[in-house]
């Protein structure tokens, strides 16, 4: 339990290294005098301190995503019971606005969600989205590739790729893990458990 | 009796070669996926859904238990031996077993967390066994308002009483919430958030959230910052214990049970509560106290046994009332679903073999654990140094099997991604999980029993509180929403004495 709020905490402290954080509600009020620079430099930090308002931005985004689609409902078949199909996506969509607000308030107010720890989660590093963004490829293109080359294929690629982008530098051993796992899953699933997966044009050939 | 005779029915089921096969090879799988760092219960058993989508459902069920029981089994090993618990549940396990594991009595610690888990199970299944059909006999006769009044209760549950914030909680409820909308209106048809795709119209399937969520969004949560140097695993040899150890530990098995199974039967968090409870109880009674942060071997048998107790508990209300209290039983109850299956006051009456063969099935895996864990413990161990990137590109791996396994579509893979994104980006701004989940999977049944009800009658906001149970079930919710004053007095307690 200690150890979680003391990672989030060091993290909190690296990312509020400028003094902007003291600033509550108006953030460039204080920085008249400053340079244009630096008030730049202040605004950013002030920004990347409080990026969670993003999250904030993106519930009211969903809100009103969920509201217009309601209220563009055909409304000649609502009429079937008193709630129609438009009700729960009304009161959802309500539901998402107002807890946008209200996070974003507690954000401004000084509240901040607590990062996930886990076993092997450094917080004390600043986040690696390099990493993120290779994986997320590399799972897009499993996605595009199961369909032509079928799953022995697409699979070995994907755990290779993975393994890869997470820093795994054994250019013999990691293919050979990566295939062997691939095809001996799509054996167990396909022809043991019954749950089909595409055997592509290679298991055409075997 | 009644529940005696059918148990015996459940074990002529669960005793069945293919069954035993089933229970056999979920206690494996879960042990060694349990025993992985960085995976808990929830994930492991969204990662293994898809390998039951071939099985029928008595077997896949049995399976799952298996999967369970054995990654809160194999969960203590890493604690103990790694001192890093990937699960709140696990917390307290190494507060005490890492100590011993690093003064030579990691076997003891073992053998300690192994006997209490397979006490607390054995406890805790047993009292399923008495309590789950009287449950589901007093609400066999609940209908829509009650069953409405249940999942309000399951959605206020889990956000209030879990993470740190309500505000947080609340907002991946509304998101689960709004995910459950996507696809065709239940009683009109009407397409909603489907933006006129077609493979929208179906729906976003609950399994791709629960692995999306659970798993995707974890693995990259862990790459965005993931420890450059693992933390070394404690060698160990064969979990044994002295006739001295024993002498100190029984009384803690037993105790451990009493305080996880009705913390586990109500919405209070899962395991990590009682866990707690069950350590400071073992401090305070034990002879030894200033043994304790040092390696007291109570503090690891009491804990261990109060949370596999607590997963039994989960168990009562899962599938008496429907209502899932941890990730673990939202996952399964998404499983349940799969086969068209909803668990509820009726279950025990129109699948009494599928409930009784599970439940006796609980009670195999048990033995099974205890055969499994005890003498292949250093085996299970050398699971630990896996290298990091095989781990988390198995997790996506296998994440992309179960997505596809679904329905064959390449589109579910890149809504698995995008959940999965979801999910990463929840982790980082401390969104729980949980509740986003617990929204998808109730989301759509909460609102067909509130259309239902309010036909009845007939429009009128008082046919949702027109019964006796569905008025406890909100003065229950009412005592919840008040529960974060009773939280700081537990929280300040929990202070003072970690």
């Amino acid at each position: 339990m200690s150890t979680e709020s003391e990672s989030t905490e060091s993290e909190n402290t690296t990312s509020v290294s400028t003094p902007a954080g003291s600033t509550s509600s108006g953030g460039t009020t204080s920085v008249s005098t400053a340079s244009v620079s630096t008030r730049k430099g202040n605004l950013a930090a002030w920004w990347r301190e409080r990026s969670e308002l993003g999250v904030g931005v993106l519930l009211f985004v969903l809100g009103a995503l969920v509201l217009t689609d309601a209220l563009t409902l055909d409304a000649d078949l609502a009429g079937r019971g008193p709630v129609g199909p438009a009700t729960v996506p009304l009161v959802v969509g309500c539901g998402l606005l107002v807890v946008a607000v209200l996070l974003s308030v507690d954000v401004l107010r000084g509240g901040r969600g607590e990062a996930e720890a886990g076993e092997d989660v450094d917080l004390t590093e600043p986040a690696d989205w390099r990493t993120v963004l290779l994986l997320a490829g590399v799972f897009l293109a499993f996605a595009v590739l199961i369909g032509p080359v079928g799953f022995p294929v697409a699979g070995a690629l994907l755990f290779w790729g993975a393994a890869y982008a997470l820093g795994s530098r054994h250019f013999h051993r990691d293919p050979l893990i990566a295939a062997a796992l691939s095809l001996l899953t799509y054996v167990v699933f396909d022809k043991l458990l019954g749950v089909p997966l595409p055997g592509g044009p290679l298991m055409g050939v075997i | 009796m009644d529940s005696l005779n059918s148990l015996i029915d459940g074990f002529g089921t669960a005793l069945t070669p293919m069954n035993l096969l089933w229970a056999a090879v979920g206690v494996l799988l879960g042990t060694a996926i349990g025993v992985l760092p960085g995976i808990g219960p929830a994930m492991a058993v969204a990662l293994l859904l898809p390998v039951t989508y071939g099985l029928e459902p008595t077997g896949a069920f049995i399976m799952f238990a298996g999967i369970y029981y054995g990654a809160m089994f194999g969960g203590s090993t890493t604690s103990i031996l790694l001192n890093t618990p990937g699960e709140s549940a696990a917390v307290v396990a190494a507060i005490e077993g890492n100590p011993m594991a690093k003064t030579g009595r990691g076997a003891q610690a073992l053998a300690a967390a192994a006997v209490g888990h397979f006490a607390g199970g054995m406890i805790g299944t047993i009292l399923l066994v008495v309590l789950a059909p009287t449950v589901a006999a007093l609400a066999v006769d609940i209908g829509a308002p009650d069953y409405l009044a249940l999942m309000v209760l399951a959605f206020i549950a889990v956000t209030s009483v879990l993470g740190s914030s309500r505000i947080r909680g609340l907002a991946s409820l509304l998101v689960g919430l709004t995910i459950g909308l996507v696809g065709l209106d239940q009683m009109t048809g009407q397409q909603r958030l489907t933006f006129g795709s077609l493979q929208l119209a179906d729906g976003v399937d609950v399994v791709i959230v629960a692995v999306g969520l659970f798993a995707i969004g974890e693995a990259l949560w862990v790459a965005a910052h993931l420890r450059r140097t693992a933390g070394e695993a404690i060698p160990v040899g064969r979990p044994w214990l002295g006739g001295e150890d024993v002498k100190r530990t029984w009384k803690s098995w037993l105790r451990g049970p009493l305080i996880g199974f009705p913390f586990g039967a109500i919405p209070a968090g899962g395991a990590e509560i009682p866990t707690f409870l069950s350590y400071v109880t073992e401090k305070r009674l034990s002879k030894h106290k200033e043994q304790f942060g040092k390696g007291a071997i109570e503090g690891v048998a009491g804990p261990e046994s109060a949370a596999s107790a607590s997963a039994a508990g989960t168990l009562v209300s899962m599938l008496t009332l429907g209502l899932p209290t941890t990730a673990v039983a939202a996952v399964m109850l998404a499983a349940f679903q799969q086969y068209g299956i909803q668990p509820g006051p009726l279950l025990f009456e129109r699948e009494p073999d599928l409930v009784w063969g599970l439940i006796a099935s609980l009670f195999v895996g048990m033995v099974l654990l205890l055969a499994l864990n005890l003498p292949l413990a250093p085996v299970w161990a050398k699971l630990l140094r896996i290298p990091r990137p095989y781990l988390y590109a198995g997790i996506l791996f296998f994440a992309a099997v179960g997505a596809y396994a679904v329905g064959g579509e390449a589109l579910d893979l890149v809504i698995l991604l995008v959940i999965g994104l979801i999910g990463l980006g929840m982790r980082r701004y401390g969104l729980p999980v949980l509740p986003a989940v617990i929204g998808v999977i109730l989301g759509p049944a909460a609102e067909q029993q509130l259309r239902r009800a309010l036909q009845i009658s007939d429009g009128s906001v008082t046919g949702l509180v027109n019964t006796p149970f569905s008025i406890t079930v909100y003065a229950v919710v009412v005592l919840l929403l008040t529960w974060p004053l009773l939280r700081k007095v537990v929280v300040r307690r929990r202070n003072v004495s970690a």
